[in-house]
């Protein structure tokens, strides 16, 4: 091979290279492209089809489900093809990028907007002004719908029952939890009776309002109930009600509406106290025994104790869980008969009344609500010393 | 001594009993119900399944036969009364009752006796009207035909599962990523955005829902699934990932490290190993997360609310409860309907499920 060969070959391979990377810009630039025009597809397809319903959702989950794999490819692709010093640099954030991206869309930045509309009357801070603007503008209110929050009568109704959900709903659960994974734990069939009890939990709201509207079904004196409830009352001489709707008795009709939580939530609670309880270490029980201790001493004294911190995380969970209730009461009564929550009257702020001033007032004040729950577990979080 | 622990024994079994058959009754009185026929289940209570003893005719009597004037008191089979009182039944000393049906001109007398019996009519009827959406024509017991409209759950069903499915998946993807980012690589910022994704995770999504609809109107998004599914996203990401981050992170290190030697890149790694080894934890918040998406109301009432096609099975639910509360045979069997996807997950996964809710799967 002489001289003259070797050139032509070297630059065959130039060109051959330049090729080569023309094509590889041109590919990482039209397979973002192309994937993006296929996602948009997809996207202007679902929205518009007048597909059969069977096809619709076969799109959808195919499109959402690889729609997200496909831009993670495309964008770890991209970022492969850079420099070693730029490739590392960029990498964590394609793997940490969208998850930060959605959380802050989704929720660390609603709070301060949510906290910011809270200042102003039903209008909302007015378009198209800046912040400075906009706080000189009518529709500032200051702290007006906080005033609001806690002196409008339907506003005080709700926060009184939110109050009822909260002492009765989380401390019932709670109660009935570990009364059922301190039985279960005895008995001879304890697996079947956890599942039962557990089995609520797997039930939509609306699923469990329709249920339970079944057990309070009112008809007049006289007429055969069908309702489980109204049947027994009656049996037993008593006058049929429509207990959740029993207005007289208000505020207490809301207990109607806690047994519902009380029966879904209770077996969130046994599972977790039962996997605590088996946690206790048989000798501790034993000594107890021996020392001549009954077991209702051994269940205040030894297993109580024990397992203080589960009780306490469970109890704070559903605590934080019925601060939020929405959907039982929305569906059993909608609000009305003196049964609103924070979250119902929310819904009707926001979205009913259109008053998103008062509605965002309500949510930092669930917001506010749950900060000490939000500082337990920062602190927690430090304790790990691994991160 | 173990006499008294037997006792005990008893009465914890005895006490479980009674609070799992109270804990049971209200959903098995729905099941019950959504096999019976629309009639029954207005005019009756479900626990008419169950033996009760009725009045059953043994034998009619024609009163012109007996020449009875109804206007006035009357004698019939060692009973009295007037003909209103045996409209009500007039009870006679030996277990029997006269009982008057029908009106004053062309009725009829039956004398009933007390037996036991069941009411085992059932249909699958009401399932069909839920889910087939026509309307079904019923004929009263006085003969006259009622029509009443079915409803269309099919719809409703399958619109929950697009929402579901790719709802339940994106996050858990997403969130599988950051977890990995966050235990296997180095980055500024590394810290302060895991201590974000903590605070995040006890915060209301309430606060979310006036501002991130202002955006979706903004950008034409509300009432697309892809709207919801990203609400859903970013509602479930916060405990996704800080779940998943508690799991890789105790992935044995010398696994990945001799991929790493090995010359692969971090996605590599990511897809072939870290995911595959962390399935159980996928799973259990994969559960947790269908099940609070099948079941969410407010999230489909405000993303998807204005989009009748759309309607999801707790918003067509609430819906049927909403205009036509009284009609328990689409109730009753809606609610099943609603409810067998949930319970096959449920009882399927049961084991991720708890394993999930002992490792926090607590959402804020």
């Amino acid at each position: 091979m002489n001289q003259q060969d070797i050139k032509k070959v070297q630059d065959q391979s130039v060109i051959g290279g330049i090729i080569a990377l023309i094509g590889r810009v041109l590919l990482a630039i039209l397979i973002p492209l192309i994937s993006f025009y296929v996602l948009y597809l997809g996207f202007i397809f679902l929205r518009d089809s007048k597909a059969s319903r069977e096809i619709i959702t076969l799109v959808a989950i195919v499109w959402g489900v690889g729609g997200v794999a496909l831009l993670f490819w495309v964008f770890n692709n991209l970022v492969e093809k850079l420099p070693d010093f730029w490739r590392s640099r960029l990498l964590p954030f394609v793997f940490v990028g969208p998850a930060m991206a959605i959380l802050a869309w989704y929720l660390a930045i609603p709070t301060l907007r949510t906290l910011w509309i809270s200042l102003f009357n039903r209008d909302g801070p007015p378009d198209g002004l800046n912040m400075i603007q906009q706080l000189m503008s009518s529709s500032f209110v200051g702290l007006g719908n906080y005033a609001a929050v806690f002196t409008e009568p339907l506003m005080q109704e709700a926060l009184r029952n939110n109050v009822m959900w909260i002492i009765f709903g989380s401390t019932l659960s709670v109660v009935f939890g570990l009364l059922i994974a301190v039985l279960a734990d005895r008995s001879s069939f304890e697996k079947i009776a956890k599942a039962l009890i557990f089995l609520p939990m797997a039930i939509s709201f609306v699923g469990a309002s329709i249920i339970w509207n079944f057990i309070y079904e009112y008809r007049p004196a006289g007429q055969p109930q069908i309702g489980l409830l109204n049947a027994i009352v009656t049996g037993l001489g008593g006058t049929p009600q429509a207990w959740p709707q029993w207005v007289a008795i208000a505020p207490w009709n809301n207990l109607f509406l806690i047994v519902i939580v009380i029966w879904l939530q209770a077996g969130f609670s046994m599972v977790l106290f039962s996997a605590a309880l088996k946690g206790i270490p048989e000798e501790l029980m034993e000594a107890g025994r021996i020392d001549g201790a009954s077991e209702i001493q051994i269940f205040f004294r030894i297993m109580i104790p024990y397992i203080r911190g589960t009780v306490i995380s469970v109890w704070t969970t559903i605590v934080i869980f019925t601060l939020k209730i929405f959907d039982v009461v929305w569906v059993m009564t909608g609000g009305q008969f003196g049964t609103h929550v924070i979250a119902t009257q929310f819904y009707r702020q926001s979205f009913t009344n259109r008053n998103s001033g008062f509605g965002s007032a309500i949510a930092i004040v669930l917001l506010i609500a749950v900060i000490p729950v939000m500082i337990y577990n920062l602190r927690q979080f430090r304790e790990q010393e691994a991160f | 001594m173990r006499s008294k622990k037997r006792y005990g024994k008893l009465l914890v079994d005895l006490t479980l009993l009674l609070l799992v058959l109270i804990w049971t009754i209200p959903t098995m009185g729905i099941f019950v119900s959504s096999f019976r026929n629309r009639d029954d289940i207005s005019t009756s209570g479900w626990w008419r399944v169950f033996p009760y003893r009725d009045w059953q005719p043994t034998k009619e009597i024609d009163p012109k036969e007996l020449g009875l004037d109804p206007n006035g008191v009357m004698n019939i089979e060692g009973a009295t009364g007037t003909f209103e009182e045996f409209r009500a039944g007039v009870e006679t000393g030996d277990g029997k009752r006269i009982t008057w049906i029908g009106n004053k001109r062309i009725g009829r007398v039956e004398v009933q006796e007390q037996v036991w019996t069941v009411d085992w009519n059932f249909t699958l009827d009401n399932y069909k009207q839920v889910l087939g959406g026509q309307t079904f024509k019923f004929t009263k017991p006085d003969g006259t035909i009622e029509t009443v409209p079915g409803d269309n759950m099919n719809r409703a069903f399958l619109n929950s599962l697009s929402v579901a499915i790719p709802s339940t998946v994106i996050p858990i993807l997403i969130a599988a990523f950051a977890a990995y980012a966050f235990a296997w690589m180095k980055f500024p910022g590394r810290r302060w955005m895991f201590i974000t994704v903590v605070a995040l995770l006890v915060v209301p999504l309430q606060i979310a829902l006036v501002p991130i609809l202002r955006d979706y109107k903004a950008l034409n998004l509300n009432g697309t699934f892809l709207a919801i599914w990203l609400a859903h996203t970013g509602f479930g990401l916060a405990l996704a990932t800080y779940l998943l981050y508690n799991y890789i992170s105790t992935l044995p290190r010398d696994i990945l490290e001799s991929a790493f030697i090995d010359g692969a890149s971090h996605f590599t790694v990511f897809t072939r190993l870290v995911l595959p080894l962390s399935v159980p934890a996928l799973a259990s918040f994969a559960i947790f997360q269908f099940l609070w998406v099948w079941n969410d109301y407010l999230v489909a009432l405000i993303f998807l609310g204005g989009n009748p096609e759309f309607e999801l099975v707790t918003q067509r639910m609430a819906a049927i409860v909403g205009s036509r509360g009284s009609e328990w045979h689409l109730l009753t069997a809606g609610a099943f309907v609603s409810m067998v996807l949930p319970l096959l997950v449920f009882f399927s996964m049961q084991r991720f499920f708890v394993r999930g809710l002992l490792a926090g799967s607590v959402k804020g």
